[in-house]
């Protein structure tokens, strides 16, 4: 009189599968919860963790070859990340110009990061305001999640040994609020703390 | 007669070579779809931010030039990396973001066919209903007129 209320086999199978695909989501989820959390350098200084500045290889747009900050062990470094459309830059260009050719002579370099740029755009920028600092080129922004970049202008402060120093500056160095934190960071980067 | 001929294969020939032409040089709107903002990810048409801003210049501009659709790929591929296209590439591992939906849909209509099909075959290997008790039967027709009226 009733029918067989077992499901049939291939029934089975496909809930099987169903089960499997959910169980399969739902880990993907955790893992990502769990490990797939990406911090920047940034987060982890505001947090006051000793971080090392994280590597980076790029193409220079001041002259040939490549250029990161691991290649430059040993200096003081204030690495700037910028664009030619972003409007801030232009204003801290003359600052950032100006503290690199103060500092120099003391191991100071002032490394700018180009991002999301056009090439050409970058070199037009950096002859009309007169840089002479060397700037690499990172037009995929494969620099900004390591270092944990909101924005352009941002500004890092890194010892002679790697590390980085004193806090994240975003937006431009020069405005009232920013002043005091970037000639701080240039005195830790060049260990002149006293 | 042969003048007339020769006048609509013109015609014909006329609005081949326009829609050739249509199709070899796309729209600066066309390949403002095609590539996404560095910054924003959004598709350039979507941004309004000032690099996307930039961009959409230099295709209008590439495309004043006379530069094809895929060179103006090529020369923005170079600045901003293969994530600048809004669609992935239909090669090597990045083939796989076409395949796999494609192959999930696939096992989706045979995993639905199969369990239909399996749903009419046990309902045909069914046994047909037990027929009903005379007595039953009749009771059952007597409350079914009384309920007609």
């Amino acid at each position: 009189m009733s029918s067989d209320p077992r499901p049939g086999r291939v029934q089975r199978v496909a809930q099987l599968a169903a089960l499997i695909g959910v169980a399969a989501l739902l880990g993907l989820l955790i893992w990502k919860v769990a490990f797939g959390r990406t911090t920047g350098a940034a987060d982890e200084l505001a947090e006051g963790k000793l971080v090392h500045a994280p590597a980076f290889t790029l193409d220079r747009l001041d002259r040939d070859g490549q250029l990161g900050v691991g290649d430059l062990k040993g200096k003081a470094v204030v690495v700037n990340f910028w664009a030619s459309w972003c409007v801030p830059c232009r204003d801290e260009a003359p600052v950032l110009q100006k503290t690199y050719e103060r500092y120099r002579d003391q191991g100071l370099v002032v490394l700018g990061v180009d991002v999301n740029d056009f090439r050409q755009d970058a070199r037009r920028f950096m002859k009309r305001y007169g840089l002479t600092y060397p700037v690499v080129y990172d037009g995929k922004g494969s620099t900004v999640g390591k270092w944990g970049v909101r924005g352009f202008p941002e500004t890092f402060f890194v010892d002679r040994t790697g590390k980085l120093v004193g806090e994240r500056i975003e937006g431009a160095v020069d405005i009232e609020r920013n002043r005091d934190a970037f000639q701080r960071g240039v005195a830790l980067a060049l260990g002149n703390t006293s | 007669m042969a003048a007339r001929v020769v006048l609509v294969a013109a015609v014909v020939l006329a609005s081949f070579a326009a829609t050739v032409s249509a199709v070899a040089a796309p729209s600066p709107s066309d390949l403002e779809a095609e590539f996404v903002c560095p910054t924003c990810k959004t598709t350039l048409d979507q941004s309004d931010s000032p690099i996307a801003r930039r961009m959409k210049q230099v295709i209008r501009n590439s495309l004043a030039e006379g530069k094809t659709e895929a060179q103006i790929r090529d020369q923005l591929v170079a600045q901003f990396g293969p994530a600048v296209v809004a669609e992935p590439p239909k090669k090597g591992f990045d083939l796989l973001a076409w395949l796999v939906p494609l192959g999930i849909l696939a096992a989706g209509a045979v995993g639905v066919g199969a369990i239909a099909w399996g749903w009419r075959r046990r309902r045909a290997d069914e046994p047909p209903p037990a027929p009903l008790d005379p007595a039953l039967e009749r009771r059952l027709d007597a409350e079914l007129e009384r309920f007609d009226g």
